[in-house]
């Protein structure tokens, strides 16, 4: 069981520690400043977090002592344009950035890839770092695929990479609003994957277009990594092959729309959402907060509330506010309202931890 | 020699020292205090070398005009002040 969850938010990076007295927080790391990702890499104890300042760019740092300290490595950059070259422009007419505005999702290579690191950003630029976060290359191949200048932002103003799959098939990107993209030779070429999926939100003609699908969240299945789930804007959605087709389940509830998702480790059959009212309001369903929770694949889903507020509850939770440790059992999720919640028997039941935290972006146990 | 001096919102993240430094132009001044200390550079630049949005530039009190190229003319002994721009937050 672990027994380290690390959270960040908008005004921190809070370490909570799992003693006999419950989990209480430990550590405090960049108070006031906003921390838009964190990856403790199991691989080798290290802790990383990406900033987000809101006058001086994006951070990454590197601890390797818990929170206790740390450094700061090279930020992923996008190069400079070559001398004269126009920037690349929306098919409205808009000047895409050439610089990074956020560290959105940060994931550890393969288990025989040590210091292997993958970084997704907003406006749309995959990252690869093979020494341990000094240094980074902008995986070219997806930023000049020809569909890229056809994203567009979801969440935020530019598109942006929110979700990465490394397993020995290879790495999955998910993309909000540019779908989901898969490489088997270390990012070399990559190819759509998103069969199944469907957008309500385009026009009748692109609503199976691969390259504006919106999954909001993408998780593999660690043992089994062709398991993957994804809460899309418009429902959930699981493949078994590894994402080469999906299959929407339309049995969760209270509702289809939400931002996260949670498998377990070792059962792809067991997952968990955060439904929400779509997608207009993104509030909880009447008021009350719950976790959906299927066992069987999506064929049905249990609506879980015992410790959760069930009356005027305006709690969301984002694309990586909710997480389940390595056992299966433990999960917490927190939200746009400060709370956070952990149940330590797989979301049967729920104990508050706080109700008054900063904005919540991500919470990840560590097992360290 | 120009003097470049940092508002302290920026220390908290990074050391940035005033420093006395040659230039003609705020680029050229910039430049060379980012070779003492270049650690400071992606605090005030973005990697394009564009000052970052929400970060202001005043030489000897007037806010420069030119983000992007920093083209801005500085005298011997005029003062760079980088600071935050209250739209950051």
């Amino acid at each position: 069981m672990s027994s380290r969850l690390f959270v960040a938010t908008r005004k921190g990076l809070f370490r909570l520690d799992r003693k006999p007295s419950g989990w209480t927080i430990g550590e405090v790391s960049f108070l006031g400043d906003n921390v838009s990702m964190l990856l403790p890499d199991r691989r080798d104890g290290t802790l990383y977090a990406a900033l987000a300042l809101g006058h001086f760019g994006v951070k990454l740092r590197r601890s390797r002592d818990l929170g206790a300290t740390w450094d700061e490595l090279m930020t992923p950059a996008y190069p400079p344009l070559p001398e004269g070259a126009e920037p690349d422009k929306t098919p409205d007419g808009r000047e895409w950035p050439q610089r990074v505005e956020l560290l959105w999702s940060l994931e550890a290579g393969r288990d025989d890839q040590p210091g292997h690191l993958w970084c997704g950003t907003s406006p749309g630029g995959l990252f690869h770092s093979k020494d341990h976060g000094q240094s980074w290359e902008l995986v070219r191949s997806l930023w000049d695929h020809p569909t890229r200048k056809g994203w567009f932002g979801g969440g935020y103003d530019w598109p942006g990479i929110h979700s990465i799959c490394v397993n020995r098939g290879g790495v999955t990107v998910g993309i909000s609003c540019g779908g989901l993209w898969h490489s088997t030779d270390e990012g070399a070429t990559w190819e759509a994957r998103t069969e199944g999926m469907y957008a309500e939100y385009m026009p009748p003609e692109r609503r199976s277009d691969p390259s504006i699908q919106d999954p909001h969240r993408v998780v593999s299945c660690r043992a089994q990594p062709d398991a993957l789930w994804t809460q899309h804007h418009n429902g959930l959605f699981r493949s078994k092959d590894g994402g080469k087709t999906w299959r929407e389940v339309t049995s969760v509830k209270p509702s289809k729309f939400g931002f996260t998702i949670a498998v377990h480790p070792r059962d792809p059959e067991t997952a968990w959402v955060v439904p929400a009212k779509k997608d207009e309001q993104r509030i909880p369903v009447d008021g009350k907060v719950v976790v959906a929770r299927t066992r069987d694949g999506g064929a049905s889903f249990t609506v879980l509330d015992k410790g959760l507020p069930q009356a005027n509850a305006f709690d969301l939770t984002y694309r990586h506010g909710l997480d389940v440790d390595s056992t299966g059992d433990v999960l917490a999720f927190g939200t746009t309202t400060g709370s956070l919640w952990l149940s330590e028997d797989g979301g049967d039941s729920w104990q508050t931890l706080s109700n008054h935290l900063p904005p919540v972006y991500a919470v990840r146990f560590a097992e360290m | 020699m120009p003097r470049v001096t940092f508002t302290q919102h920026i220390a908290r993240h990074i050391p940035c020292p005033t420093r006395d430094v040659d230039g003609r132009t705020v680029r050229e001044a910039l430049d060379a205090y980012f070779t003492a200390e270049p650690a400071v550079r992606g605090y005030v630049l973005d990697e394009q070398g564009v000052v970052r949005k929400h970060v202001v530039i005043f030489v000897d009190g007037n806010q420069t005009t030119d983000r992007t190229r920093l083209g801005d003319t500085v005298g011997e002994g005029s003062v760079i002040y980088v600071m935050q721009a209250l739209s950051g937050g």
